[in-house]
């Protein structure tokens, strides 16, 4: 989706360090990497992904952000990006401690669990939603952990983890959320993209 | 043989080079092998060091053994390190007996060979004699340095001592220190060529003779360690060798016993046990953590080398942990680093062997870095 690289591209500075976890194939890197003056990083665990960042000249680091992101010191990139992953992984909470040890800030985007798709597909046909953002059927998805923007946004709240900005995205639709127009943005946003820490 | 290393490239290196042990050799033989061409940038130059039993003959034709290269299926023309795009540099270590300064050769004080009046070298010595190789062939800086197993410790040594000498470099299947696991297995080497009463202190050389059993069981000892247990299982299992049934008897009936000691008789045809000893010493010496006080982030700080580690899965010589290790200390050190771990069962000899993904990931990150380099000198 590129609408959602841009709105990241958007949310970062220019002149940072720029560590992208689960990074894939290496287009959003590529992709900031064009946008901004920016040094990225990656981190992913499938070889061929991993092949072709290489291929691509981009530093990647072949890895599972669950087991081994204690490998980044303290505060060593300005920024961590997260991009639709969080709520693959067996324990999220843990995972998002370790991106804000190691990034000054935090962008993580989710496919939101709350978008009226979603959810009526599951009030009205009884059954897990499949969708253009959440493609797989319940067997076989690898989201163990799905939420929706207010989930995060409540999260960090608990968890007094100061959020900087949060941006909804349906298609090429894009719009700030705050606290005062959650209820509806969590209805009528595909993707929930938030800058914390 | 011997006549036919006078008929190699060799760098005679006159400035002194003091080693780490406190002697200091001059004038000592280099020899080296070229692939490729240098173009007039001098930007293309990859430098690959050799393994504890290589030498600089990397592809083509050995002109001393008349056999492959070691690395034929990683350098040639249109291969992953392209000899029709890059100029590729090897040297012999020092320690070697391909052409460099080794036991073999006469010590000029007692006009003998050395034999174990050669002073023991280390992994930073034997890089520091091949930096001269490239003071001598006018290169500033490496578009890259490579180098598997013992190779990839002298490529971290390289880094460490000359950080700009290099701007990309790929360690393969390496380690920043010998572990106790290396250190037990190339005693064990050393003691069956020690063991074998030929060997006679080293001194076999001046009869011109050579420990053949001990040195064979040393490389048995070394090909065993190269193989991973299920690549093993997969290629010998209880296989009988050309017979039906047992012998009830201890000659070779196993098709991996008959490997062994193929392997192990053909290697001393090539190459000379005190080598192999002060080479072996070289890389149990090699810690770069305790070089530097501040230990392996410390040894890479300020660098500017791009990196690619590469492990295999199935390595148990140098796992893929202590590999990961060298990620961690230029992760922190903020160096660029790229790490791959390729999946396969054919152990620590992946590296020379026939690997698509391993072979894929050298040719990518070297042609990247191509540009990358060009892009940055025209800056």
């Amino acid at each position: 989706m590129k609408k959602e690289f841009k709105v990241i591209s958007d949310l970062l500075h220019d002149n940072t360090r720029v560590l992208d976890v689960g990074c894939g194939d290496g287009s959003l890197m590529n992709f900031l990497k064009e946008e901004k003056n920016i040094e990225v990083r990656g981190l992913e665990l499938n070889q061929d992904n991993v092949q072709q960042c290489i291929h691509k000249g981009l530093p990647v680091i072949q890895g599972n952000a669950e087991t081994e992101l204690h490998q980044f010191p303290d505060q060593s990139f300005d920024y961590v990006v997260l991009s639709q992953t969080l709520q693959a992984f067996y324990n999220p909470e843990k995972v998002l401690k370790e991106l804000l040890r190691i990034g000054k800030s935090v962008v993580i985007s989710i496919p939101n669990f709350g978008y009226w798709k979603v959810r009526t597909k599951l009030l009205f046909f009884g059954k897990m939603p499949v969708t253009k953002t959440l493609p797989n059927t319940w067997y076989n998805t690898p989201n163990l952990h799905m939420c929706s923007i207010k989930d995060l946004f409540n999260f960090c709240d608990e968890k007094k983890i100061k959020i900087k900005r949060v941006v909804g995205v349906n298609e090429d639709k894009t719009s700030l959320i705050k606290k005062n127009n959650l209820e509806i943005k969590n209805l009528f946003s595909k993707l929930g993209i938030f800058l914390i820490g | 043989m011997n006549s036919k290393l006078e008929n190699i490239k060799k760098l005679d290196v006159s400035k002194p080079l003091k080693l780490d042990c406190g002697k200091t050799i001059n004038n000592f033989p280099l020899a080296y092998e070229t692939y490729g061409k240098l173009n007039s940038n001098k930007n293309n130059a990859i430098l690959v060091f050799h393994a504890l039993t290589g030498d600089q003959f990397v592809t083509g034709t050995n002109p001393i053994t008349n056999k492959e290269g070691w690395w034929v299926t990683a350098v040639g023309p249109g291969k992953a390190i392209d000899t029709n795009k890059y100029f590729v540099i090897c040297a012999n270590v020092i320690g070697g007996c391909m052409g460099s300064l080794g036991p073999r050769n006469i010590n000029p004080e007692t006009k003998q060979p050395y034999g174990l009046d050669f002073p023991v070298i280390t992994i930073k010595d034997m890089v520091r004699a091949q930096e001269s190789l490239l003071e001598h062939l006018g290169i500033k800086k490496l578009l890259c340095a490579t180098g598997g197993s013992m190779g990839g410790m002298q490529l971290l040594q390289f880094c460490a001592t000359f950080p700009d000498r290099t701007f990309s470099a790929i360690p393969i299947a390496c380690s920043s220190s010998h572990s106790a696991q290396n250190i037990a297995l190339n005693e064990l080497a050393r003691q069956a060529i020690m063991a074998d009463p030929v060997w006679d202190k080293g001194k076999y050389i001046l009869k011109n003779v050579q420990p053949k059993n001990g040195l064979a069981v040393a490389r048995m000892v070394g090909h065993i360690s190269y193989l991973s247990e299920k690549g093993m299982q997969e290629k010998f299992g209880r296989k009988l060798q050309e017979k039906a049934d047992y012998e009830f008897s201890f000659n070779a009936d196993f098709q991996v016993e008959s490997y062994l000691r193929h392997q192990g008789y053909a290697f001393v045809e090539r190459f000379d046990a005190n080598s192999v000893l002060y080479i072996s010493r070289a890389m149990d010496y090699f810690d770069l953590t305790k070089q530097f006080k501040g230990g392996l982030v410390e040894a890479f700080k300020s660098q500017k080398t791009k990196f690619l580690i590469i492990s295999f899965s199935s390595d148990w010589l140098y796992t893929t942990k202590e590999n990961k290790d060298i990620v961690i200390a230029l992760n922190a050190s903020g160096a660029d680093v790229s790490y791959s771990e390729i999946i396969t069962d054919k152990g620590h000899d992946s590296f020379l062997l026939d690997e698509p993904d391993f072979l894929k990931t050298l040719k990518s990150f070297i042609d990247s870095m191509q540009d990358k380099f060009n892009n940055e000198k025209r800056i």
